[in-house]
């Protein structure tokens, strides 16, 4: 199979003017022939169903929560990045592009980076324009805060819930669409495969959550945008309901599974506090615009924050980073912290974690700001603590945030399945091998609003109508199929629940293909979970039926898959011999310890085919061309 | 600590439901409230007793997902606290915990503690947007808003749809927030073009879903997790008011 990345020719600045010129376009009265599928109501679910629908093509849009306005994107706090340059700080679409581009460690394509700065702006004016409330400065004009990885103060935020804000936004925007009966909206449902009609995604599977109906739902092209699979690792910053079925269905019907090894951890969570703990509370990362993040320097050193002199204190991030310092990208501050509690210098009753510590802020700005500023996740972290992040530092310690990798797109977002458009975190371009703060909402708004409208209708003005309809035989097929899945779930009569085995596999994962790796416990790890997966099929217990509301059916249906991605990750972690991003192997890092990557050998995106349960999928690289950017050593000292 | 709880069980929307009796044991204080239903549900399975329904995602308080009217109040004990994010310590070892669904005509039990809160957005199709399609949106700093304007929408748009208003109403009633939505939007230079129309239409589908009306006990917001205020009631009446009078 070649890769064909599409990506236009000509200088990077005109790529994407040229590309919409050249796209064949739909005669507004033949719009409403066509219809798309939109899976996901995130961000890029929701912009990309109201922006279709606007347009006047036909949607019907699917999520598995009661409303479309729940999709975890609503949980980003920070921020959405632009380079508005409001702030005369030297900010430019250049510069958004080669920050982004660097954070990723020079592992996403060029192209689709450059197209996401372009149209960064865009989406804050569009926003504004629907009423999203941003922050303000006295003047009445936006305001904008710093984060990891930029020089620059370029990103927009509403308090610390900008997520919130944004997916309100696009939410109301679907909603206007969905009063006007241009979108069809199926909440409570789950997409449990994707339907290929000689060799074009023609549709889906769905099931109704609520009554347990299968049914099949045709269309012209069918966009996934159902976020990331970070809950492999089981505890994650991610919502409990986010899984990976849907683009593992993909992926088993064709569509290959870029990357997959790029799993992001986000440095500032909520330290786990037993083993009961069912996830994980991300503190948004603007934090440390304010917070100071040290250690003890002595190991094993039980005094409370406040009884530790100054010149005992490790401020790690300042010391190893000084141009950068506290705010140093994700991935290498998340290791740092790794670092200094492997040496026995974690903080808290477990040791594990470290210090954010305001108290110099407080003592700079007054409480008042800071209190502005963070207020609410200080609430959020007294609330969950008990303590009080005024008085007492708060602890943090990394944990899963994000999945940079996600099934292969070409700069078009359509996979290697013709028809099947994939968008939002579900993709894998543009974020590399790690992704900078306040990106993720770009990105699935830059999919939604700015991407797909246009490449979704240059495929429909090509491709023409589908005559393909729901009572295709190859949906009765595929609905059989998935029937048979559910009730061999539902068979097995075993004694584990589903979250036991969901626990184990995330145990597996965060040990061998979390924030280090190694090929010795990747190979462990190749081992563990077939055996895991094995258990899971003779042993798995499901309560209730296959026709009725069953929360541990869904959760069995969405372990099942976890189970085999795991494995896809792994063997991607395996083969890829070089460090890059949040993709450490130990084996190549500096004397330093820093990552070592290897541009001679590994500039190239994995990009994984299904070949059956448990056995070694292929690999088939495309290579990642550089035309505009020098490879550098990523350097935040 | 051990508890012992009374939890609302449903098989689906035309049962009857009652109220049974579980023992939540060795809970740890740093748990959340879920966390606990879900080690009681851990045992369950175990004793091959259907596992308790509840709606829950982002754990986090800001999905607006979770709906438990916990000892009747909803959400529980914690002023401006979500279910999820309401922890273990706030209870104490003996306590007995009645754990019901939302309960209100407009928002019907799907399940055990699942309640189908779909009116919610319907109430918001018929109104809860500015008319802009995607693309042609003026320079975002083209339209200066005063700073105390932006503050305050912002207040009325942190609600998370929840529902917490409507059942701890004893009229059922969803005026928070659709007032929350509409102060939002009247309260922004965006929003001015469609006010007088957006508050009737998300009146008139509100009272068609059979939510009932306000008379000012203000349970609403003593129990909403974002704390929205009631002023925002009485700003949709004016904008209401005014609207009606236009015509």
């Amino acid at each position: 199979m070649k890769l064909e990345s599409k990506v236009p020719s000509g200088p990077l600045a005109e790529k994407w003017d040229k590309h919409r010129f050249e796209s064949k376009l739909v005669n507004p009265a033949n719009k409403r022939k066509f219809s798309a599928i939109v899976v996901g109501s995130g961000l890029a679910g929701a912009a990309g169903a109201a922006s279709l629908a606007e347009l006047g093509y036909n949607v019907s849009c699917f999520c598995y929560q009661d409303s479309p306005r729940r999709a975890h994107s609503i949980a980003a706090q920070g921020g959405i990045n632009a380079s508005k340059n409001y702030q005369n700080d030297g900010d430019s679409t250049w510069r958004l592009f080669y920050d982004t581009i660097k954070g990723g460690d020079f592992r996403s394509r060029e192209a689709n980076v450059y197209r996401l700065a372009q149209v960064a702006n865009n989406i804050i004016d569009q926003c504004v324009a629907q009423g999203v409330p941003f922050a303000r400065d006295y003047g009445g004009l936006l305001d904008n805060r710093s984060f990891g990885g930029a020089q620059v103060s370029r990103t927009f935020y509403a308090r610390g819930q900008t997520g919130q804000q944004l997916l309100l936004g696009a939410y109301s925007a679907l909603s206007r669409q969905i009063g006007k009966g241009q979108v069809r909206m199926y909440p409570r449902a789950e997409m449990l495969d994707v339907v290929v009609v000689d060799g074009r995604a023609r549709g889906i599977v769905v099931r109704d959550m609520v009554t347990g109906k299968i049914s099949s739902h045709a269309a012209d092209a069918v966009v996934l945008a159902t976020g990331g699979y970070g809950n492999v690792f089981y505890l994650a910053t991610y919502a409990k309901g986010c899984n990976v079925t849907a683009a593992y269905k993909a992926y088993k019907k064709g569509a290959l599974f870029a990357n997959p090894c790029f799993t992001q951890i986000h440095p500032t969570c909520i330290p786990v506090s037993g083993e009961y703990q069912s996830k994980l509370t991300l503190m948004s990362e603007s934090l440390r615009n304010d917070g100071r993040i040290w250690v003890p320097k002595n190991r094993d050193d039980k005094r409370a924050a406040a009884d530790i002199p100054e010149d005992e204190r490790d401020y790690y991030l300042e010391r190893k980073y000084p141009s950068f310092g506290n705010l140093a990208p994700r991935d290498i501050s998340s290791r740092s912290a790794k670092e200094v509690v492997d040496d026995g210098r974690g903080v808290g009753e477990t040791g594990v974690g470290v210090y954010l510590d305001f108290a110099d802020a407080i003592k700079r700005l007054g409480k008042n700001v800071i209190e502005e500023r963070y207020g609410n996740l200080f609430q959020m972290y007294e609330r969950i603590t008990g303590e009080d992040p005024y008085t007492v530092p708060m602890r943090i310690y990394p944990a899963s945030h994000y999945t940079m990798g996600g099934l292969w797109v070409d700069y078009n977002l359509e996979s290697t399945i013709p028809a099947l458009f994939v968008a939002g975190e579900a993709n894998f371009s543009d974020h590399g091998a790690n992704r900078l703060g306040a990106s993720a909402l770009m990105q699935g708004l830059a999919d939604g609003y700015f991407v797909l409208p246009y490449t979704l209708g240059n495929h429909f003005a090509r491709a023409g109508v589908s005559n393909i309809k729901a009572d295709h035989p190859e949906f009765k097929k595929a609905e059989e199929e998935v029937k048979e899945r559910i009730n061999k779930l539902l068979s097995i009569n075993g004694k584990r629940s589903p979250d036991t085995f969901h626990r184990a596999l995330g145990k597996i994962m965060w040990e061998y293909c979390g924030m280090g790796r190694n090929a010795t416990g990747l190979k462990k790890a190749l081992q563990e979970i077939p055996a895991l997966r094995e258990e899971f099929w003779q042993d798995l217990k499901v309560m209730g039926s296959a026709d009725e509301l069953n929360q541990q059916l869904e959760l069995a249906g969405r372990v099942a898959d976890f189970l085999e991605i795991g494995e896809v990750m792994c063997y991607d972690a395996l083969t890829r011999e070089e460090s890059c991003g949040a993709h450490f192997r130990e084996e190549y890092q500096t004397e330093e310890g820093e990552a070592l990557r290897n541009d001679r050998d590994f500039c190239y995106v994995s990009a994984w085919e299904y070949t059956g349960v448990g056995k070694e999928p292929n690999l088939h690289k495309e290579p990642l061309v550089f035309e505009n950017v020098e490879l550098t050593t990523r350097s935040y000292k | 600590m051990n508890l012992t709880l009374y939890v609302w069980r449903q098989k689906d929307a035309e049962d009857k439901g009652s109220l049974e009796k579980y023992d939540a044991r060795d809970i740890n204080h740093h748990m959340s409230f879920l966390e606990m239903l879900d080690v009681v549900n851990e045992g369950l399975i175990q004793e091959g007793v259907d596992p308790i329904a509840f709606d829950h995602d982002c754990r986090e308080g800001i999905c607006g997902m979770c709906s438990l009217m916990i000892n009747g109040r909803a959400h529980g004990p914690e002023k401006a606290t979500t279910v999820c994010q309401l922890h273990m310590r706030h209870f104490k070892d003996g306590d007995t915990i009645y754990i019901e669904p939302w309960r209100a005509k407009a928002f019907p039990v799907t399940k055990d503690l699942i309640v189908d809160r779909s009116a919610f957005d319907r109430v918001m199709q018929a109104g809860g947007f500015v008319s802009v399609n995607t693309g042609g949106a003026p320079d975002a700093n083209a339209l200066p808003i005063p700073k105390a304007n932006a503050d305050v929408a912002f207040d009325a748009a942190a609600c998370i749809g929840c529902g917490a208003c409507v059942a701890s109403c004893k009229n059922a009633s969803a005026m928070l927030f659709v007032s929350a939505k509409v102060s939002q939007f009247a309260l922004l230079p965006q929003g001015h073009a469609e006010r007088k129309q957006r508050v009737e239409k998300m009146i008139a589908q509100m009272d068609e879903e059979g939510f009932g009306n306000c008379t000012n006990y203000y349970e609403c917001e003593a129990a909403c997790p974002k704390e929205i205020s009631v002023r925002f009631i009485a700003k949709m009446n004016r904008e209401y008011l005014m609207a009606t009078i236009a015509k």
